[in-house]
């Protein structure tokens, strides 16, 4: 499955892959981070439910120093 | 009686409000945010490093949420769409949290802000809940239409984003001060202290800044400035000046009892 994230392409070799196991997959795990699938905002608490489709555009973002 | 900032139903003790961003590191960040007293923080939503990240101390050890009233930007958004995006990803991130900063650019090079862009954002962010700091131009009309919109506190600039060139139309800041029912806060374009102080003595509720502090030779130090220059100005704000005359008939010491 090839999913677009932060504006590159990765391949992921998994079926009935959702959010949880992507940013699990990321090492992503505990950190704090907001993640939108598609231009809609995937809420954490929806991460294990929501599963991910091929061709899927997600931006994963958090808090950085800014004015 | 204590003279609080209130924003949003929320109160503050501090009147200036401070970026987080072009600091050494993290440790310089959080020194100069703890002697400016700065309660209320501004961050930039930015995508996730992957596979870069694992471990690094981030932004958010070194000024834990639970301490400051984080304020997510939009910096870096030229379209209302970008902008909406960004603190909806912002609102998650902080786990619901409504107090945002809205700004909207309109050119790279002067970082002016495209007002039809930002009111257009403004609109769908108060209708979608959040509470809108707006950074805006300086226009009277504007900065009441923002109002009208519902936005929490508008925020013009001084002058340019990062210039430093302080307050260069005290005159509108004060039409738009005099106009207002929201708090009015300057953002943008104080290079030093008494830039600040001016701010404040023309009325401002607040000063929202973060070059002028991460870019002075000692920030820290820089930041304690600002502080007593907020604190000063709106002392001197409350207590009413005294009028400007071209001079005065009035000596400061008694006419009698000089001797001859």
């Amino acid at each position: 499955m090839l999913l677009i994230i932060n504006g590159k392409a990765r391949s992921f070799d998994a079926t009935n892959f959702s959010v949880a196991h992507l940013v699990k997959s990321l090492d992503l795990e505990g950190k704090r981070l907001a993640i939108e699938c598609n231009g809609e905002i995937v809420p954490r608490s929806q991460f294990a439910d929501t599963q991910l489709a091929d061709g899927d555009k997600l931006e994963i973002v958090g808090a950085v120093g800014g004015g | 009686m204590s003279d609080l900032l209130k924003i949003a139903d929320k109160t503050y003790h501090s009147r200036l409000l401070v970026g987080t961003g072009k600091y050494q590191d993290f440790a310089q960040t959080r020194a100069a945010i703890d002697a400016s007293g700065a309660e209320i923080i501004t961050v930039a939503i930015r995508r996730t490093n992957i596979g870069q990240t694992a471990g690094e101390p981030s932004l958010l050890d070194f000024l834990p949420p639970e301490e400051f009233t984080y304020l997510p930007n939009t910096a870096g958004c030229y379209s209302a769409d970008e902008a909406v995006r960004t603190l909806r990803l912002a609102r998650e991130l902080l786990d619901g949290h409504k107090l945002v900063k809205l700004e909207v650019l309109g050119d790279p090079n002067t970082l002016y802000p495209n007002m039809i862009e930002t009111i257009a954002a403004a609109k769908t962010l108060v209708k979608d809940g959040f509470d809108v700091m707006v950074y805006c131009s300086d226009d009277p009309i504007i900065a009441k239409q923002l109002e009208e919109i519902g936005c929490c506190a508008v925020m013009p600039l001084a002058s340019l984003i990062g210039s430093g060139m302080g307050i260069l139309n005290p005159w509108n800041l004060q039409i738009i001060i005099a106009n207002a029912n929201i708090p009015v806060l300057v953002d943008a374009g104080v290079g030093t202290a008494s830039d600040a102080a001016i701010a404040m003595e023309l009325g401002c509720q607040g000063v929202l800044m973060n070059t002028a502090i991460a870019a002075a030779r000692d920030p820290v130090l820089m930041a304690g400035a600002m502080k007593k220059a907020v604190e000063a100005g709106r002392d001197a704000y409350l207590a009413g000046r005294m009028p400007k005359k071209l001079y005065s008939a009035s000596p400061s010491s008694p006419t009698a009892g000089l001797i001859a």
